[in-house]
């Protein structure tokens, strides 16, 4: 019973699948279709960071570098099965490379935030850098700032003419949607899933009970990649479109700020806080405020509001009708630090 | 007797402070070996350099013949050493089961896993299920010691280092300590940094005496609490060796 | 010859600029601990105040070396009293929350002064080195560099001020039980921190010209530069661009600027797979 309850969330995703299409216009399709990429995606880095403790914010990087691979991919293959499947593959390999110098560096949390985040900048100013022709990877121009434009979406397997319509890949983004969602708690649930667990607690003790934490690190940040490449793929699929902004800081944000809102070491909580986060921000950008401002605001005082505890009384009464949250603390695995001592 | 253990000019320094200096330790296969000393003997140093949560500075460290140099500390506990640090290292935010669960995970599969777990979780006397759910922040210093052992028990080590397993403890609470150490005794050996002098008199037949960071003697518990030495050491300090083993 | 003599401007150019970017963040990470992300937009406010004072008719020396730091160090007080405080002490938190910022000020200033670039012109001109031409102020520029970093070391290492700050750093606990009030020490190497950021884009406003975004074009450069320094503010800093500064000033002469920053970010990596602690791991020991 209780195994099936945390299976549950995948219900309203697949009746959202069902029912969309007789509800939504076109353009609520496509919009609904993109929100559920972005869920997609931040799905990756509530697991890494919340299972595992460990904080990348250079997310951003592997969506981007899926985005790119699949318009790659399918401009040259004219087959998006085998553009998705790179989009899944580039990033996770690439996870892999850099997770080797990062967890076998022993490089400490921070650095590695640090690290990850420099590794998205530099990726968004080397796309940013490739207007020139020359610039090109078989018959796909990278167009530096102005990205790869017309990129094909999604066909029937087999069948490069036939694309699939607007509903068909609404239901397929929302199914893969429910589809990772139930792979990861399944992970989460596995014995791998419950060591990962165990080495956001103490790495320490992991390591002294024969656990190597480096791969189990190493591990978690390659799915979190993986997941995240194939969220770029559908979402370049489904604008046909992807540019530098994929790589974007603000993109970075967004993602660390759905799960911050959603609960970190949960994953329903930041895919509901991604759709509400992106309705407000297509909102906000037909309403003609900056939207830089108002969520630069909203995470300072989200990171604000979930450290409270340590924050003058103040916010304390503010905050007296919310329940106190069992939650990671502080954003920070707690153990950890202290183990390390220095 | 085969030796299990066997360090050869072991030495750690801290900058100017040399923590552990030329240590020659030898124990045998089935062994319980007590350490003693008094603070800043270099006891726990050694314990970390044993298991490689610090790099010994020289030296060498053979665990059944077998040079550690170079191994990670996950590759030394999977060879069969198991510790308990001197300050409590479990997982703080997981339940009783999952930390043993944890512990034993490595060593066993399926249904025997299973049973590992609630054996070990009753030998340790958490036998209700609302004990082993609990949270381990929540537990008493004696149950999270008595919890961290447990986990020692199911990971069935080959030589398992206990720092200071009783500190904090009633004297009842010792006593079970002693049972559970001596139920680990029948299939690991054991080495102990203990202060409780009935502890060690109830456990060790050797003992090896640090001092400085070296070894001072390594003798049977009656020699070395003779040993002028050894009294020189703790005059003067709390800790007085006895001139006989207390009553029980 | 004169080639030569071009490339090694060019050198001593990049050590520069990334010394300059970096030193802020440096000083800030290095005594507090904390990771201010928003470090690219103390930068770009700098630039503001620099090319916003200039435009208004004081002079451009002025604007630069007193209005940007000046501007800058206040935001940064106030900053410190709202998000630094309350976070003391969790670093991924605070950093969190300072990228909050970053976004936040970016927004702001785009509200306020628009989504373009305002600009004013080098000062000082060129001079010729046979067929080449030197911004002479890419030379001043240099110089200032130098002696800011003199400046900080001496304030540091032979002050009662830069003593009292060591001291608050090496033991918060100690400091308070000797009559210093670590709260106060800390909020003034903020202030000092952010100071010198926004004197890094004041200098930098005549080269670059200033937009809203300017800030992610040095972030990149100047976190890298601070981690390999490690724990070593000025030394480790000057250090981690004496030894990245060439490599992107010949590979972006050889190559792209790009690659000479994708270059940048490889070696730090492979750096700190050598040396965790950065470059000062080397003359600090340790394990």
């Amino acid at each position: 019973m209780e195994r099936l309850k945390s299976y549950a969330f995948v219900l309203p995703i697949l009746l959202l699948a069902a029912i969309g299409p007789s509800v939504f216009e076109m353009f609520g399709l496509v919009q609904i279709s993109n929100f559920a990429t972005m869920a997609l995606a931040v799905l990756g880095l509530a697991f890494v960071w919340g299972f595992l403790g460990v904080l990348s914010l250079g997310h951003a990087a592997f969506f981007g570098l899926g985005a790119y691979a699949y318009a790659i991919t399918v401009i040259n293959l004219n087959e998006s099965s085998f553009a998705v499947m790179a989009a899944i593959a580039v990033p996770a390999l690439f996870s892999v490379v850099l997770g080797y110098f990062l967890f076998f560096g022993r490089v400490s949390d921070v650095y590695l935030g640090v690290i990850t985040l420099c590794v998205t900048l530099v990726l968004y100013n080397f796309t940013s850098a490739t207007a020139d022709p020359s610039y090109h990877i078989g018959a796909a121009p990278l167009g530096g700032f102005n990205g790869i434009t017309a990129v094909p979406q999604l066909n029937w397997p087999g069948d490069a003419e036939q694309f699939l319509e607007v509903e068909t890949t609404f239901r397929i983004c929302l199914i893969v949607l429910a589809l990772v969602y139930a792979a990861l708690v399944a992970l989460r649930r596995s014995s791998v899933g419950r060591i990962m667990v165990a080495v956001r607690e103490s790495e320490l003790r992991s390591e002294l009970l024969g656990y190597d934490v480096r791969l189990y690190k190493m591990l978690g940040f390659s799915v979190s990649a993986a997941v995240a490449g194939l969220a770029g793929a559908l979402f370049t699929a489904v604008n046909g479109y992807v540019g530098p902004s994929a790589f974007d800081l603000n993109q970075a944000s967004q993602f660390l700020l759905w799960v911050i809102a959603g609960g970190l070491g949960g994953l329903a909580g930041p895919v509901i806080a991604s759709f509400v986060f992106q309705y407000v921000s297509t909102y906000l950008g037909t309403s003609g405020v900056n939207t830089d401002l108002v969520f630069g605001a909203i995470i300072m005082l989200f990171v604000l509001l979930k450290v409270r505890e340590r924050v003058p009384a103040l916010w304390g009464r503010v905050l007296q009708f919310r329940r106190p949250a069992r939650r990671v603390q502080a954003f920070t695995p707690s153990a950890r630090a202290v183990e390390s001592g220095e | 007797m085969t030796a299990i253990l066997e360090t050869r000019g072991l030495t750690r320094r801290f900058g100017g402070v040399v923590a552990v200096d030329q240590i020659n330790l030898t124990v045998n296969e089935g062994e319980l070996r007590c350490l003693i000393g008094p603070n800043g003997a270099g006891k726990s140093t050694l314990f970390k350099c044993l298991t490689h949560q610090l790099k010994p500075s020289s030296g060498e460290i053979r665990f059944n013949g077998r040079d550690l140099k170079g191994l990670a500390p996950h590759r030394i506990a999977r060879m069969g050493v198991a510790i308990k640090n001197q300050i409590p290292s479990v997982y703080g935010g997981l339940s009783v089961r999952e930390n043993i669960w944890l512990a034993a995970r490595r060593t066993h599969y399926g249904r025997a896993l299973d049973t590992t777990v609630a054996k070990a979780l009753t030998e340790i006397g958490f036998e209700t299920a609302e004990r082993t759910a609990a949270k381990v922040d929540a537990l008493s210093h004696a149950h999270r010691q008595w919890m961290e052992l447990g986990m020692l028990l199911v990971s069935e080590p080959k030589l398992a280092l206990l720092d200071e397993p009783t500190a904090g403890m009633t004297r009842d609470e010792m006593l079970k300590t002693v049972r559970i150490i001596q139920k680990l005794n029948q299939t690991s050996t054991i080495i102990v940094v203990e202060h409780d002098l009935e502890f060690i008199s109830l456990l060790a037949k050797r003992v090896t005496v640090l001092h400085r960071g070296r070894v001072l003697v390594e003798d049977t518990m009656d020699k070395v609490a003779q040993n002028p030495a050894v009294r020189q050491i703790y005059l003067g300090s709390q800790w007085q060796p006895p001139t006989s083993v207390p009553v029980q | 010859m004169d080639q030569t003599i071009v490339l090694l401007i060019a050198i001593a150019n990049n050590i520069a600029l990334l010394t300059l970017i970096s030193l802020g963040l440096a000083i800030i990470f290095g005594m507090m601990r904390v990771i201010n992300f928003a470090h690219g937009e103390f930068i770009m406010l700098g630039g503001y105040a620099t090319v916003l004072s200039a435009n208004h008719g004081i002079n451009l020396w002025i604007a630069m070396l007193v209005v940007a730091p000046l501007t800058v160090g206040l935001i940064g007080f106030v900053v410190e009293r709202l998000i630094i405080r309350p976070l003391y002490g969790q670093i991924i938190t605070t950093m969190l929350a300072t990228w909050g910022l970053s976004i936040f000020l970016i927004g702001a200033v785009t509200t306020i002064f628009g989504n373009t670039v305002l600009g004013v012109s080098a000062p000082l001109g060129n001079i010729t080195i046979g067929v080449y031409s030197v911004s002479i102020y890419q030379l001043v520029l240099i110089a200032i560099t130098a002696a800011l970093v003199g400046a900080c070391l001496f304030v540091l290492n032979r002050t009662r001020w830069g003593l009292i700050a060591r001291g608050t750093v090496q033991n918060p606990t100690m400091a308070s039980a000797i009559g210093i009030d670590p709260t106060r020490v800390y909020a003034m190497t903020f202030m000092a921190g952010a100071a010198l950021s926004g004197l890094a884009g004041g200098l930098l406003a005549p080269l670059s010209g200033v937009i809203p975004q300017m800030g992610a074009a040095y972030i990149a450069r100047a976190f890298v530069t601070v981690i390999s320094g490690g724990s070593a503010m000025v030394i480790g800093t000057l250090s981690a661009a004496g030894i990245l500064g060439p490599t992107v000033a010949i590979l972006s002469y050889a190559a792209t600027p790009v690659i000479g920053e994708a270059a940048l970010l490889l070696l730090a990596i492979g750096l700190l797979r050598v040396l965790p602690r950065g470059i000062s791991g080397l003359w600090q020991g340790g394990r």
